[in-house]
């Protein structure tokens, strides 16, 4: 099993005590598999999504990656694993502003000494970026700097592809077009996805789904 | 992985080179002031340590308490197996200037000083034998090219304005055949030899030469140096600070993503690590290349300060040092560092989810003005606590350094509660939004305030200083130097010639003839004063005890000037031990500019103690009417030359000339401080500026055109500027009086008193507009031209 999550649960300070986000969250995700994760706002899909990716520590029960579970690793075990295994797509795409289109794609990569300039092509090509390749992000539309985070995720062709609301920054032509796009690569490289949706349009596309309401699955 | 985390971190240079630009240009100014003060020490220190080594460093010495040895005595102690050898020194005068002539005696002289004989290219005969051979550095040579004078033979390495030769030959060009100036000891000696007191009893012994004494005299003056160097570096970090601060801030969320992508937080401050290194290399080259340039300009103006205030020798010229080259990079790279560690703090601490928006403006927060106040508080009470409990040149230095950072620190909470105040009392909208905005722009420019108010507050208290001390200078010449004209026969029997000539020419003649002696364990000035109105009436005396002079004039009391009785803590009324015997202190007096311990005694006194007084120098009263006839007349009946007869107006002209020069170094140093300040304040506008769209586009997108919007810029940053300059003045004027009453009476011995100057301030407020207004200049115009397009950006949701 690519992805196993059992018993998941994690709190966060409030007023006047402790908000439980997570409460008791189990999944599974095999590889080359989708999931829709869906729910209302605050239900806890982006804090699943950053425990499973080890940017935040549960607390109690476990992720487990193949054959490694996350609690086990200290805070370089976990960078690698976001370098090597999971790669995240951000909602607000998170672009490293002072490198062009074609270094952004082969950011990922390159930190995971993966990079492959043919497959970093390919993408950029499959993307329909190659025009805005020497371009900078604050040069490119909404669309194509979705489609750049897209790119960045892909191009180390990690296991486990992460995608928070990848199009809500996006209006439902463009969205579409990128959920496409993300779907097809996903399915080539044969990754794992997992992807917080509002629409249930969007979630409808993806081979499950999962619905969260208050911390729990619903 | 590290590479590829590197390009991304400095793609951001690359794409903000301005940026850069100014954290490179602000680290290499901070480095190249202090380095350039440093070289400039190091370059004085050189030359003392130098001329030091030439005249037995620190081997013990033999001397004779107000007079020189007698040849003879030298004699019977080589002849009693005392392992010395002499030393004869004096200034030989020649039309190039004057140089210190030191005659050794090259079988007997110590290592050191023999190896100057080593340049000679003859036999050593000819050395000794007449005309004999001078040996000097290159510089010193040229000013030795006289006919009268002996072959000179150029050495590197000597000491400036300083020239060797053959024992007797100095004699006879000093004019002390039989005469020796001293007698250096060798470190080993038979044990059997008699003691010094059984053969030369009017000898004593002392631990080092007189260079040493010249090291502690001027090290206050380089400690004046150092400070001002640390507080041009100091303004610099603000800049350095503000940079880093900044260009950390702005790069938040990339250091975020990375962290998201996969790099360890460890390997993110390492390589931020590295890249401050690397900045702190370049900028540290560039900074010690430019403190150089800085110290050869300066170099001259301070070379003539020490030659004037110390009668120290340092070479107008700059040598290459490498431990001061060391000293630049080690200085740029702490620098870096202590700008830096609160951001990489931050940095190593920082959560992978963490805010990805710069929280530049977070830092407006109540909570860090607290801190501030707090902080400064704290600095105040270690200051007052210095004041009160602290002594010493150092503790001073602590206190002014406290002060000044305490000042810094107040001054966002005073200029936040300054423009609430403002705000609350705006009538129109625009105004209260101008103050609004203002006040929310404070935490951002406030770095570059503080670094403005510590080069105002330095600016306003150093030529306060400077100001008041010329002042009480000018006066205190006047009252000095009362006698008209100054003259010094070449011999005592020329004297007593002269003296009978002038009689009936004259209203009075007034010996001036002193003594050098060991005065409580230091070298000490002691002078005959005659019974005289001259001196009744005019002698600047800060306290005395009843009839003063008639009992200095009976040889019962003396005066002691104001830095001996400040060392000694000698009121009037209190004895003192002189050679030849114990007197009252009958009064002290202000000595300003004289960095050695002075001894006020009748004439009759000093001769009868000291019988061998030179009888040469007189101070003579009459009209001025009656200058140029009696300066005729001895130079036709006595062929006296011009340099031996100098007027009352000439010796204030040179003296007031010694004291300008002396501080052009300050002022340059202030110069450079304000300089500095205002490319602090320029450097965060324009890093600002980009970070300044999305609070401006709201105003402009509610009516306010571009070029109002840039105005209302310019007007912030000279509104700013005055402020600050406002509250600069009190500081500065805390600051003249630290230098006044506790830096100065702990570094030169003397107390001055404090006078106002208005007219300098409005000067230096001025000033401070212009350097406010041409920083925020540029800022303004690229506001003025912002396309709309990215006015508009502000508002879509793809930020």
């Amino acid at each position: 099993m690519l992805l196993t999550v059992t018993d998941l649960s994690k709190s966060f300070p409030g007023d006047p005590g402790p908000v439980r986000v997570l409460d008791g969250i189990s999944l599974r995700l095999a590889a080359g598999e989708t999931l829709a994760l869906t729910g209302e706002s605050g239900s806890g899909k982006s804090t699943l999504l950053h425990v499973i990716a080890g940017m935040e520590a549960p607390d109690a029960g476990e992720v487990t990656l193949g054959d490694t579970a996350i609690s086990t690793l200290d805070d370089k075990g976990r960078a690698r694993l976001r370098r090597e295994t999971v790669s995240v797509i951000f909602q607000q795409f998170n672009l490293i502003p002072s490198l062009d289109v074609a270094a952004n794609i082969a950011f990922q990569a390159r930190l995971a000494d993966r990079h492959d300039a043919d497959w970093c092509a390919t993408l950029t090509d499959r993307l329909g970026l190659a025009e805005h390749a020497a371009k900078y992000p604050e040069q490119l539309s909404g669309g194509q700097q979705q489609r750049v985070a897209i790119g960045r995720a892909l191009a180390g062709k990690p296991p486990l592809v992460l995608a928070d609301e990848p199009t809500g920054n996006l209006d439902e032509a463009t969205g579409d077009a990128v959920i496409d796009l993300m779907l097809e690569l996903v399915s080539e490289t044969g990754a794992g996805l997992l992807m917080v949706t509002h629409s249930d349009r969007l979630a409808a596309r993806l081979t499950r789904r999962l619905h969260l309401s208050r911390g729990r699955v619903a | 992985m590290r590479r590829a985390a590197l390009s991304a971190l400095w793609s951001h240079w690359r794409r903000h080179p301005f940026q850069l630009l100014t954290l490179i240009l602000g680290l290499a100014l901070a480095t190249a002031l202090w380095s350039g003060v440093q070289a400039i020490n190091a370059e004085a220190r050189a030359s003392y340590d130098a001329a030091s080594e030439a005249v037995g460093g620190t081997r013990p010495v033999l001397i004779r308490d107000g007079g020189e040895i007698d040849q003879a005595t030298y004699i019977a102690l080589r002849r009693a197996g005392w392992q010395v050898s002499p030393i004869v020194e004096g200034w030989l005068f020649t039309e190039a200037g004057r140089v210190r002539l030191v005659g050794i005696d090259p079988l007997t002289a110590p290592a050191e000083i023999a190896v100057a004989t080593t340049v000679l290219d003859g036999e050593i005969s000819d050395f000794f034998t007449p005309p004999g051979q001078l040996i000097a550095s290159a510089a010193t040579a040229e000013r030795l090219r006289d006919p009268g004078l002996p072959p000179v033979l150029v050495a590197e390495g000597m000491a400036p304005s300083l020239a060797f030769t053959d024992i007797g030959i100095a004699q006879r060009l000093l004019g002390m055949e039989g005469r020796i100036t001293r007698l250096i000891v060798r470190e080993t000696q038979p044990l059997t030899i008699p003691p010094l007191s059984a053969i030369a009893p009017d000898l004593t012994r002392r631990d080092s030469g007189g260079q040493a004494d010249l090291a502690r005299l001027t090290d206050s003056f380089h400690l004046n140096l150092t400070a001002f160097g640390l507080l041009s570096f100091a303004v610099g970090l603000f800049i350095v600070h503000g940079a880093i601060a900044l260009a950390f801030e702005q790069r938040r969320p990339v250091f975020r993503t990375l962290r998201a992508l996969g790099l360890p937080a460890r390997d993110l401050t390492l390589l931020l690590v590295a890249e401050l290194l690397a900045f702190a290399v370049v900028a540290g080259a560039l900074g010690v290349a430019l403190g150089y340039l800085i110290a050869a300009a300066l170099l001259p103006d301070v070379a003539a300060t020490l030659r004037g205030l110390y009668g120290a020798p340092v070479e107008g010229a700059l040598a290459f040092r490498p431990v001061w080259w060391a000293a630049g990079f080690a200085i740029a790279v702490a620098g870096t560092a202590a700008a830096s560690a609160g951001a990489l703090w931050k940095i190593a601490r920082l959560p992978v989810l963490a805010p990805a928006r710069p929280r530049a403006w977070a830092m407006a927060s109540q909570a860090t003005l607290w801190l501030q106040l707090a902080a400064a508080g704290a600095l105040a009470a270690l200051s007052l606590a210095t004041i009160l409990f602290g002594s010493g040149l150092v503790a001073g230095f602590v206190m002014l350094g406290a002060l000044l950072l305490a000042a810094a620190l107040l001054l966002p909470a005073i200029l936040s509660a300054v423009l609430a105040v403002a705000a609350r009392g705006a009538k129109s909208v625009l105004a209260q939004w101008f103050w609004a905005d203002t006040r929310q722009q404070l935490p951002g420019l406030s770095l570059a305030l503080m670094a403005l108010l510590l080069a105002l507050a330095a600016n306003i208290g150093v030529g306060t200083m400077v100001s008041s001390f010329r002042l009480t200078f000018t006066g205190w010449l006047d009252q000095r130097l009362a006698s008209e004209l100054y003259v010094t026969a070449e011999t005592n029997e020329q004297a007593d010639e002269m003296v009978a000539f002038l009689e009936p020419l004259t209203d009075a003649i007034l010996p001036i003839w002193n003594v050098e002696a060991q005065v409580l364990g230091a070298p000490a000035e002691i002078f005959g004063v005659a019974d005289h109105a001259t001196y009744r009436d005019h002698w600047p005396l800060l306290s005395a005890s009843a009839g003063v002079w008639d009992a200095v004039a009976a040889g019962e009391a003396v005066l002691v000037n104001e830095q001996l009785a400040r060392r000694e803590r000698l009121t009037p009324g209190d004895t003192i031990a002189l050679p030849g015997g114990t007197l009252t202190v009958g009064g002290v007096y202000s000595d300003y500019g004289n960095p050695l311990a002075q001894v006020l005694i009748g004439v009759d006194a000093l001769v009868a103690r000291f019988p061998d007084v030179e009888r040469t120098g007189y101070g003579l009263r009459l009209p001025p009417d009656r200058l140029d006839a009696v300066r005729t007349a001895l130079t036709r009946d006595f062929g006296l030359p011009p340099d031996n007869m100098i007027d009352q107006q000439a010796i204030k002209a040179f003296s007031l000339q010694v004291f300008d020069r002396t501080f052009t170094v300050t002022g340059a140093l202030n110069v450079l401080t304000l300089a500095v300040a205002g490319f602090a304040i320029l450097t965060s506008l324009l890093t600002l500026a980009a970070m300044r769209l999305p609070q401006l586009a709201p105003a402009w997108a509610l009516g306010l055109t571009r070029a109002q919007l840039a105005r209302l810029e310019l007007g912030r940053a000279l509104m700013l500027a005055a402020l600050t300059m406002v509250l600069a003045v009190p500081v500065g004027l805390v600051l003249a009086w630290v230098l006044l009453a506790v830096i100065n009476v702990e570094a030169f011995g003397w107390r001055l008193p404090m006078h106002l100057f208005p007219r300098d301030w409005a000067v230096l407020g001025v000033l401070a507009l212009v350097a406010a207004g041409l920083a925020s200049l540029w800022p303004a115009v690229k506001l003025s031209r912002v396309p709309p397009s990215q006015l508009l950006k502000v508002f879509s949701n793809e930020r």
